[in-house]
């Protein structure tokens, strides 16, 4: 599997570091209330198609990156930094 | 038998081998399994479970007879095929599962029992009694039935792995792989061409046709001549690509060594290559089935394509009397080139009605053989016709039942083939690994034409896809027939007939599976092993599942294949493994103290990557304990000194750096005073603790944190992730300066005399108070200070750029030893944070809160942080959590042990009774007994009660009293003294 | 009188040669980690071009001006080698000293590629990797920086800690190509 950091080019897999879901990204006011913040720490969706998740190119610059990606064929779509998105 | 004239090697170059402790003769280009056809050797091994007399069926990596082992002792090699082993000066070879010799094994009496031990029999026999089975059963089984065994050394050899890339990868250098690769070089694309085999052809070494009227391997030559001379072009033989995996990434296997007798220090024996491509050729060609009949695996039966490839390529006739059974066009191929060898064919059986016939060979259509006889090795077969049946005197039977697109690496991303009739076989499905896309045989393209043909057209759309522009390379003409092949699969008749030679799997079994109702084809494989271990049921596995189609009145493909994972062919552990063992396993992190920790003869531990000091005897010290006590006493008494490198540290500037803090920390950092220092408290954002350390304030803007040795990368991690995603709106940056200081603990009552000794100014208690932090010159060199304590004691901690670490930490120790102090390690450095209740990660282990470490108050209220919102949920402060408690033993001889739990005295030690566990402890030499940390439900409000300390393991039981975590000085006076 | 003596972080370990890769420790000068603020990049590279000589480099590249250099060093990162970082740098970046932090190698010789192939999971040959081009990358388990100095000449930057195993790993690699003939 080889991932595209936007920074270093594509590079293999085994330089990330996988965290989870992108809705990490997304975090809840502190008074959000006990759903919202179930639904952020805890709950994720295990679908069969597209998905979002982050990873960490700790073995190459440091940055956070949002992958979208098939589960199901593997195929990565778009490789985005964390931190240039706009939200 | 060697066949004058005949062959593509140099017959002026003998080699010598051994087989089975005999000497024999060969030359240099050929295989093993060459050489010993070569020296009229037709037995070389016995069969997995009935100890069958077996001899060379393939001239490939899919041979499932020949298995031999090469070496001894730590580099014993087993289950080596003779088909791929090349012969070098000096080889020994031996052959495998066979008791006194391969001649005479009495294991063979299995074979006589055969009618009891079918498809299911060890599953339905060995059931009872149960305890038998792994006594008696199971050790019988493995000593009769088996392939090669290791020696039980370790494995001697080097092997490595390497990092390779290109454009566009073609796999296999037949006439398809070697077209594709020409036009691609041609193009200036970036190419590599991998081949399983020691030289690039495929099967153009192994026939007689010709190319413009040139034999096909001189073409091949001249193809491979121009490739050679383009540096955008890497040719790769002795490279089996042996899986394709997601993203245009593949395994590869090279055979560095194998071919070659010397072993020189560090060279590795086998590379495994991880190929990046962003296209791929696969042109991997096609493996030729055998036919099912009864006594089909007698030595001297081969596949056809086998006996054309030793004719052909390495000038062997494998027989004096060759007789060629099959159902394609292939078998008159096979006499003919017998034929003009002058090698005697004994007749052609062809299974079809309409099939050519020969003035030079009787030809018998619409026949099949249906029996062989021999002692040992093939002598006659029986020809079964609408006439009747008919005995042919042959020692020698080219056999073929079709060919086999070699599909597998099409089906290593869970792609499934597509059956096509016309071939009567399965071809790659389109598209079944992205960028890749297959020519030639290996996509039942049979004909060398239509090979060459389909080999350019499908590199020119790879190349499209690469933006290259494929030149016109002229085709060559070559052999165009068509492909007629009549369906062939077993040979009715009583008697085994075998499928899988490698796992003697026959007909029968197929069908009892069947009849049991394994009707899936992954049930049959798994129940009567059909297409396991090396072969992985290569040239068994179509034939299988036609039978097990019949035998459940299905068609071929809806019964379906089993699926084909990677590797392809096999690849060591060791290969796999390779830069994974010995010093390589893992980095090694030396602190700058290292060199001075070995003098001293401390025993090293590891502590993440890091290597520290455990303690450090003296002379007239026996046990570790011993040293350690001595270690606490320079700390409590004296003064200590101790490497603190390790902890993480992490400088964070920007002018949000304060607010930062406060954000991944649950205490305040923006209100700390410059030159001051503060312990905070990380939480995960679940709630639970995830680090601890302190965080110093340098500057206006400027702080540097420590972390946890252990948890210094997860913290990193953790910040960059609060700092790109969560808090972009704040200015701060930070790095890792773990490497840049080499950092020391000076601890103890006399701890400023000795920083006195070093320091440009000396200390004083208003400018360096507790929890000081400031610039200071040691020796003249810019040094930082921080008056912090992990022992309770007046204590400091310096830290110098790590180029003067190690200078550094031979003056402190001298100077701590001419005050009655001295170095110590790891195991006094825990003894001292104990008797003070200092936690370390066995306690915020991950599954404790603020609340339970009896910090609930460090989450502040006036702020967010990270984890603020969950540690709050009311599960989390709830009576009856587990609460960190210290526990001493009520007899002052009473042992406790970490992991321990803890139970109400009167209570019966099981799980519903459970009242904690003990995370760390110590023998304490300031209190004389042993402590432990540990957690407890309610703890904190049941100091002075007896609990029962149980350890079942261990068969330990204390009664311990539960009290305050902190042990020692509870009032803090000696760090602030 | 008691005095400071300054050790090398591959003190003892270097140089090597095997076959035709060779390695020997750089001693680089200061290194400063140059992290620039929100906004401030632009700002920073004119300023670090006019008291340094270099700009602040591109992704995957570094800039130099005799042995003046300034390696890309990551997401929001850069490291200046030689000279010390000018202190005005520091209202447009974080400056962290880390002349100690990294243990400085070059490898060279025809060999050079192919050690790196068995060590490097990227692209190190020239056509994909030319002069001036530096990444951040694992070397084995360690984490570094790679750049291309000049055609034949790898610098290689790892962390001091782990410069024992960065001599290792090179060196068995080497012994490995070297072994291949």
């Amino acid at each position: 599997m080889r991932i595209t950091c936007p920074l270093c080019g594509e590079r293999d897999r085994r330089e990330f570091y996988y965290k989870g879901h992108a809705v990490s990204l997304n975090r809840p006011e502190p008074d959000a209330g006990e759903e919202v913040w179930d639904n952020y720490v805890y709950l994720r969706d295990n679908p069969a198609g597209e998905t979002r998740d982050l990873w960490y190119h700790e073995g190459g610059c440091g940055a956070w990156i949002e992958v979208t990606r098939n589960t199901v064929t593997h195929e990565i779509t778009a490789t985005q930094l964390v931190s240039e998105e706009t939200s | 038998m060697r066949v004058a004239g005949k062959g593509l090697l140099d017959y002026s170059k003998p080699v010598t081998f051994s087989f089975d402790g005999v000497n024999y003769t060969g030359l240099e280009g050929d295989t093993l399994a060459s050489a010993l056809l070569a020296n009229e050797v037709r037995l070389v091994g016995r069969s997995f479970k009935y100890h069958r007399p077996r001899g060379i069926l393939t001239a490939g990596s899919e041979e499932p007879n020949a298995l031999v082992t090469v070496g001894q002792g730590g580099r014993q090699e087993p289950n080596v095929r003779a088909t791929m082993q090349e012969l070098y000066e000096g080889l020994s070879a031996r052959s495998q599962n066979r008791g006194l010799s391969l001649q005479f094994d009495p294991m063979a009496i299995t074979d006589l029992a055969a009618p009891f031990l079918g498809a299911g029999f060890y599953y339905k026999t060995f059931m009872w009694p149960r305890a038998f089975w792994e006594k008696l059963y199971e050790p019988i089984i493995r000593r009769a039935a088996g392939l090669g065994a290791l020696s039980g050394e370790d494995n001697a050899d080097v092997y490595d792995k390497a990092y390779a890339f290109c454009d566009l990868l073609v796999i296999g250098s037949g006439p398809a792989g070697l077209m594709a690769a020409l036009v691609a070089g041609r193009a200036g694309a970036d190419v590599i061409l991998a081949e399983e085999d020691s030289r690039m052809g495929g099967r153009l070494l192994a026939e007689t046709q010709e190319f413009d009227g040139k034999p096909g391997h001189v073409w091949a030559d001249e193809v491979l001549t121009e490739l050679r001379s383009m540096d955008n072009v890497r040719l790769m033989t002795r490279t089996a690509v042996t899986g394709a995996y997601d993203g245009g990434t593949f395994g590869a296997l090279e055979r560095v060594r194998h071919h070659l007798g010397s072993r020189p220090a560090g060279a590795p024996i086998e590379t495994f290559w991880r190929i990046a491509s962003k296209r791929a050729v696969l042109a991997a060609g096609a493996l030729e089935r055998p036919v099912a009949f009864r006594n089909n695996d007698r030595p001297g039966i081969m596949t056809a394509g086998a006996v054309r490839t030793y004719l052909n390529r390495w000038g062997v006739a494998p027989g004096q009397r060759v007789a060629v059974f099959g159902n394609t066009n292939d078998i008159h191929r096979t006499a003919r080139d017998l034929l003009d060898a002058g090698v005697h064919v004994a007749g052609v059986i062809d299974s079809r009605h309409d099939g050519p016939t020969s003035e030079d060979y009787p030809v018998y259509r619409g026949a099949q053989v249906s029996n062989s006889a021999g002692r040992k090795a093939l002598e006659s077969i029986t020809i079964r016709s609408a006439s009747g049946e008919q005995n042919l005197h042959a020692d020698c039977l080219a056999m073929s039942g079709g060919w086999n697109p070699t599909v597998h690496l099409t089906c290593h991303m869970n792609g499934r083939p597509t059956w096509k009739r016309e071939i009567e076989s399965f071809v790659p499905t389109p598209g079944a690994i992205p960028g890749m896309e297959a020519a030639g045989a290996c996509n039942g393209t049979f004909s060398t034409a239509a090979c060459l043909r389909e080999g350019a057209e499908v590199v020119t759309r790879a190349l499209a896809d690469l933006g290259h522009t494929a030149p016109k390379v002229t085709q060559p003409r070559a052999e165009d027939d068509a492909y007629e092949i009549a369906p062939l699969w077993a040979v009715p008749g009583k008697g085994r007939a075998w499928l899988d030679f490698q796992n003697d799997v026959t007909v029968k079994d197929v069908k009892q599976a069947a009849v049991e109702n394994f009707r899936s084809v992954e049930h049959m494989k798994r129940y009567t092993t059909q297409g396991m271990a090396t072969d992985q049921g290569k040239n068994s596995n179509v034939a299988a599942l036609a039978i097990l189609a019949d035998a459940t009145g299905r068609g071929i493909p809806e019964t379906g294949t089993t699926t084909f994972r990677p590797p392809y062919s096999p690849v060591p552990i060791a290969a796999l493994g390779a830069g994974g063992t010995g010093k390589s396993f893992a980095a090694e992190r030396f602190t700058t103290s290292h060199a001075a920790n070995v003098e001293r003869g401390a025993p090293l531990i590891e502590a993440g990557l890091w290597y520290r000091p455990s303690y450090f005897t003296k002379a007239g010290e026996t046990t570790w304990r011993e040293s350690c006590d001595r270690e606490v006493g320079y700390v409590r008494n004296a003064v200590g000194v101790a490497d603190v490198s390790t902890l993480g540290k992490i400088d964070v500037q920007g002018k949000d750096a304060g607010q930062f803090l406060d954000f991944v920390y649950t205490n305040m950092f923006s209100s700390l005073k410059v030159g001051r220092t503060r312990y905070g408290l990380m939480l995960r954002e679940d709630g639970f603790v995830m680090d601890d350390g302190t965080t110093a304030r340098l500057g206006e803007n400027h702080y540097v944190m420590t972390t946890t040795t252990a948890g210094a990368g997860d913290v990193m991690k953790h910040l960059e992730f609060v700092n790109q995603a969560l808090r972009r709106d704040l200015d701060v940056q930070f790095t890792s300066v773990t490497e840049q200081w080499a950092q020391f603990a000076v601890a103890g009552p006399k701890s400023r005399e000795v920083l006195d000794a070093l320091l440009d100014q000396p200390l004083t208690d208003e400018d360096w108070p507790f929890m000081a932090c400031g610039p200071v010159k040691v020796l003249g060199v810019d040094a930082r200070l921080f008056r912090i304590s992990f022992s309770g004691e007046h204590a400091y901690e310096v830290a110098v750029p790590a180029r003067y670490g190690d200078s550094l930490f031979r003056l402190l120790a001298k100077k701590a030893e001419a005050l009655g102090g001295g170095v110590y390690g790891m195991e006094a450095l825990n003894v001292l944070r104990i008797e003070k209740g200092f936690i370390t990660h066995s306690e915020i282990h991950g599954r404790t809160t603020a609340y339970d470490i009896g910090m609930g108050r460090m989450v502040s209220a006036k702020k967010d942080c990270i984890g603020k919102t969950m540690t709050q949920r009311p599960g989390l402060e709830e009576p009856g959590r587990e609460v960190l408690v210290g526990l001493k033993p009520v007899d002052t001889n009473g042992q406790v042990l970490a992991g321990a739990h803890l139970y109400k005295q009167g209570d019966e030690p099981v799980r519903t009774n459970d009242q904690g566990y003990l995370t760390s402890v110590c023998h304490s030499p300031t209190l004389g007994h042993m402590l432990a940390l540990g957690f407890m439900a309610d703890g904190r409000e049941r100091h002075g009660e007896i609990v029962k300390m149980v350890d079942g393991l261990r068969g330990v039981e204390t009664l311990c009293e539960v009290v305050d975590p902190v042990f020692f000085d509870q009032q803090g006076e000696r760090v602030r003294g | 009188m008691d005095k400071l003596s300054a050790l090398s972080p591959c003190s003892g370990l270097l140089p090597l040669t095997i076959g035709a890769a060779k390695v020997v420790e750089v001693e680089p000068g200061h290194l400063t980690s140059v992290a620039p603020y929100n906004r401030q990049h632009d700002k920073l590279s004119k300023a670090m071009k006019a008291v340094c000589g270099v700009a602040y480099p591109q992704a995957n590249g570094l800039t130099r001006d005799g042995d003046t250099q300034a390696i890309w060093f990551g997401h929001a990162q850069a490291i200046l080698v030689g000279p010390a970082a000018d202190a005005g740098l520091a209202k447009h970046a974080a400056l962290t000293d880390q002349s100690d932090a990294w243990a400085v190698v070059t490898l060279s010789g025809d060999a050079a590629e192919d050690v790196l192939a068995r060590l490097v999971p990227v692209d190190v040959r020239l056509a994909h990797f030319a002069v001036g081009q530096a990444v951040r990358t694992q070397l084995m388990h360690l984490s570094v920086s790679l750049a291309r100095v000049d055609e034949g000449t790898f610098q290689i930057m790892a962390f001091r800690s782990m410069a024992h195993t960065l001599v290792h790993d090179l060196k068995t690699a080497m012994e490995a190509v070297a072994a291949r003939g």
